[in-house]
């Protein structure tokens, strides 16, 4: 186990001088990132609330918009809020979640689509 | 780990693996578990979709579901999941662990603050006769979203430990390997929640 960066137990670290670690160019990277993360996900929250809200269009079309506007935010929050953006850094995580969708995709829309299918050969 | 130990089973296509440390194997297995419940979460909406028009002549999503209760809700934990990337940003640049637990005491507040709309919603849903017990539709409805519930509930009484270590013992490395992991898993739950909002709510009431 790597005590390397263990800032020394009790009692805690007082708080430094802001700017005495200097927060660089990376802060403000980072920061951002999250702040980009915020608005994009507000918009793309607001946008199918309101839509639905107000009953904007026909159903089947509000369905369509509200599920690309998940898709994109959700594309949003791994990448501003989870990081795993580059897959060349991140390469375990990454294929991680590319195999935990290809199962969804088989699973959830398996069962969606044999359910569906019998559904409508009922009625 | 020492530098003999191989960090999991299988042959070794590389030499050597002395990069890999304790941070990121730890965050690695974690990631396996958010994704396994990623996994659970995705059939739990199959279930949904397939269930969501068998309301045995009770109410349906119209009658049930409050948008404007909805819309607090997602606020409260998108906002939660911004006030935890600044708590890990005033971690990551050292700004002092005041900072840090401010931000995680504001991220829990968030946090409460969407159980409390969240169960106030699941009583409104009880009094109009949306109870599990009552259709296929109410059953799937209170094994999905209730469970992102019990789990959001988890992350706040994480959080409260976190922060109760950070007093005790300042910000040590198992510190910073608690804040990393429930940083994932909190913003994980902000996913879950966007195919909740999106499929459940506003999907059941276009």
């Amino acid at each position: 186990m790597n005590h390397a960066d263990d800032l020394g137990g009790l009692p805690p670290r007082m708080q430094p001088p802001f700017g005495g670690s200097t927060p660089g160019d990376g802060f403000r990277n980072d920061l951002r990132s999250y702040a980009w993360g915020l608005l994009l996900a507000i918009v793309l929250t607001a946008v199918p609330f309101a839509l639905v809200h107000a009953h904007a269009l026909p159903t089947s079309s509000l369905w369509l918009a509200i599920g690309l506007f998940a898709l994109v935010q959700g594309v949003v929050h791994f990448r501003c809020f989870l990081h795993i953006n580059p897959p060349h850094e991140h390469l375990d995580e990454a294929l991680l979640v590319a195999f935990t969708v290809i199962i969804l995709i088989m699973m959830a829309g398996g069962t969606v689509w044999i359910l569906g299918n019998l559904h409508s050969r009922m009625y | 780990m020492s530098g003999n130990t191989l960090p999991n089973p299988g042959f070794r296509l590389r030499a050597s693996y002395h990069h890999v440390n304790r941070e990121d194997e730890v965050n690695f297995g974690f990631w396996v578990f958010l994704m396994s419940d990623a996994i659970i979460f995705g059939l739990l909406f199959a279930t949904y979709a397939t269930m969501v028009r068998a309301t045995a002549a009770g109410p349906g999503p119209k009658q049930l579901f409050d948008i404007n209760s909805v819309a607090i809700e997602t606020a409260a934990l998108l906002l939660s999941s911004f006030g935890y990337g600044m708590a890990s940003l005033a971690l990551k640049y050292e700004l002092g662990y005041r900072k840090v637990i401010a931000w995680l005491i504001l991220t829990l507040l968030l946090g409460l603050v969407f159980l409390g709309f969240e169960v106030h919603d699941f009583l409104t849903m009880f009094a109009h006769g949306g109870s599990p017990g009552g259709s296929g539709f109410t059953s799937a409805f209170f094994g999905l979203v209730p469970l992102h519930g019990l789990h959001v509930a988890t992350g706040c009484i994480w959080m409260v430990v976190l922060i109760v270590q950070m007093l005790r013992y300042g910000i040590d490395a198992d510190v910073r390997l608690g804040v990393q992991r429930l940083a994932l898993f909190w913003h994980f739950l902000d996913i879950v929640w966007i195919a909740i909002f999106s499929i459940v709510y506003l999907g059941g009431l276009a």
